[in-house]
C-alpha cells in the first residue's frame, strides 16, 4: 500500500492512498469538527463540517471526502475555517425545533457539543419553526423530526450495517425529511428489523429509545466498530 | 444619602417570558448573595419587588420576549442599562416559552382560556391587566442590541456567580457557561 505524507496544521502526517484527509489528521490526534461522519459508515459530506483549507486550492475542501495526496499542506483550524462552521452550527439550530432543556439527548448530544466547542452562546439568524411531527408508532423507538440534522447516519447505518434499507430522504433541502419505506409509520415498517441501530447512530435526541426522559439518553456505538471489524478482518473481536 | 453606597455598581434583575427558575438559581447563590450585596445595589429584582425599571449597570434578563409588556419593558431597560444580560435559555434562544411559536396566538389562547380552562370565562382581550401576547415569542437579541449571553435552563449558581463577580471586576470576557440546556 502506497503511503502519502502530508502537512496537516504544520505537522507532518501520513496516510495511506486513497484515505481521507478527516481519517489522517485524526489519527495524528488533529480532531476536526464533524456530524454527518461516523465511523464504520460510508461518508457523504453532507455536514460540511469538516471543511478545511487546501494550500492552492481556492475552495475549501470536506476533509470525510477529500483523498490525501503527496506533499499538501492542509489547514483544518483557521479563523475563517471557525467563522464557517459557527455559521453552520447555528444554521443547525435555526432550522428545526432544538429545545435542549426538554430534549431526552440533553448533555449527550453532538449538536449540543459542536455549538459549545466552537463557543457558540447564542443564534444570530431568526429561528424558523417549522412545524414537523413525531413518528411514535414503532413499539420501541420514536422519531422527533424537531430534532434531526438530516446527517443521514439513520439512513447509511440502516443500508450498510443492517441491509435492511428502512430510513432515506424525501425532499429536497430545508423540506428534506428522513421516512422509513416509503414515508409510511414506523411501527408499520415491513422493512424495519427493529434493530436499534439508527438510534444508536443518531447524533441527536431525534432518533430516541421510548421511556427515556429529558437528558437521560445515552447512545452505544460500540456496535459499530464491532461489525465493521468483523466484515473487514473476519474477526469477532472488540 | 451615603456616598459610598452611591458609588456601588448598580445590578438590576428582571424577569420577562420565563418560568423564573433562573431566578431560583440566582437565590441559589446562597451566602454569597451578601457577598454580592456589598459589591453591588441590587435595584430592581423579582426579589426587591421594585415597579420600575431603574437605571443600572448590569441588568440580567431571564426570559424570552413573549407579550406587549415585556417588549415595553426591555426597551426601557436597554435605554437605561449599561450592560444588558440574556439571563438563561429563553432570554438567549426562547427555548420551552417560544414553543409556542408552532402555533397561532389565536389558538393557544383559546387551548388555554376555553378548551382546558374551567370555569371557562374566555380569552382576555382589551383588558390593560392581562397583555396582549405578541404574533411571535422572540429572544431578547432579536428585539434590543445584548452584551452578554448567560447559557443554561438554568444557569447554575455557581455559573452565574462566576460571571457576575468577574464582571464586577471589571473583565472584559468573564466566564460563561459555554452550553445551551
Amino acid at each position: 500500500m502506497s503511503v502519502k505524507t502530508l502537512t496537516i496544521d504544520g505537522k507532518m502526517v501520513t496516510g495511506a492512498a486513497g484515505e481521507s484527509i478527516f481519517n489522517a489528521a485524526w489519527n495524528a490526534g488533529i480532531h476536526i469538527p464533524r456530524l454527518c461522519h461516523i465511523g464504520g459508515l460510508s461518508d457523504v459530506g453532507a455536514c460540511r463540517l469538516c471543511l478545511v483549507e487546501i494550500e492552492g486550492q481556492p475552495k475549501l475542501a470536506a476533509s470525510c471526502l477529500t483523498p490525501v495526496e503527496e506533499g499538501m499542506v492542509v489547514r483544518t483550524n483557521t479563523p475563517r475555517l471557525q467563522a464557517h462552521r459557527k455559521l453552520i452550527v447555528e444554521l443547525l439550530l435555526a432550522e428545526r425545533n432544538h429545545i435542549c432543556s426538554v430534549c431526552v439527548q440533553n448533555g449527550n448530544c453532538e449538536l449540543q457539543d459542536l455549538a459549545e466547542g466552537l463557543g457558540i452562546d447564542h443564534v444570530r439568524l431568526r429561528y424558523q419553526f417549522p412545524r414537523l411531527g413525531v413518528d411514535t408508532s414503532h413499539e420501541r423507538f420514536g422519531i422527533d423530526h424537531n430534532r434531526c440534522v438530516l446527517c443521514t447516519r439513520c439512513v447509511r447505518v440502516c443500508d450498510e450495517v443492517e441491509g435492511a434499507h428502512t430510513w432515506d430522504v424525501k425532499g429536497r433541502g430545508r423540506n428534506s425529511m428522513v421516512i422509513t419505506d416509503l414515508d409510511e409509520p414506523w411501527g408499520q415498517s415491513e422493512t424495519c428489523t427493529s434493530c436499534g441501530k439508527c438510534v444508536q447512530v443518531c447524533p441527536t435526541g431525534a432518533l430516541f429509545e421510548k421511556g427515556k426522559t429529558v437528558a437521560e439518553s445515552r447512545k452505544d456505538r460500540r456496535f459499530l466498530k464491532y461489525i465493521v471489524t468483523a466484515r473487514k478482518e473476519h474477526q469477532w473481536i472488540r | 444619602m451615603d456616598p459610598v453606597k452611591e458609588n456601588k455598581p448598580r445590578i438590576a434583575t428582571v424577569w420577562l417570558g420565563g418560568c423564573s427558575g433562573c431566578h431560583m438559581s440566582f437565590l441559589d447563590l446562597d451566602e454569597r448573595l451578601l457577598e454580592l450585596a456589598a459589591r453591588a445595589d441590587i435595584v430592581a429584582s423579582p426579589i426587591v419587588d421594585t415597579k420600575e425599571v431603574p437605571e443600572a449597570d448590569i441588568t440580567l434578563v431571564e426570559g424570552a420576549v413573549a407579550n406587549v409588556e415585556h417588549l415595553e419593558q426591555i426597551r426601557e431597560i436597554r435605554a437605561k442599562t449599561k450592560i444588558l444580560v440574556a439571563f438563561g435559555d429563553c432570554a438567549v434562544t426562547g427555548n420551552v416559552t417560544a414553543l409556542r411559536n408552532l402555533f397561532d396566538v389565536e389558538d393557544v389562547l383559546n387551548r388555554s382560556y376555553k378548551e382546558t380552562a374551567l370555569p371557562v370565562i374566555g380569552v382576555p382581550a382589551g383588558n390593560p391587566i392581562v397583555p396582549a401576547l405578541l404574533e411571535r415569542v422572540r429572544p431578547v437579541h432579536e428585539v434590543v442590541p445584548v452584551d452578554y449571553f448567560l447559557q443554561g435552563c438554568p444557569p447554575s449558581a455557581d455559573e452565574i456567580c462566576r460571571f457576575l463577580f468577574d464582571l464586577l471586576d471589571g473583565k472584559q470576557e468573564p466566564a460563561k457557561p459555554g452550553r445551551f440546556g
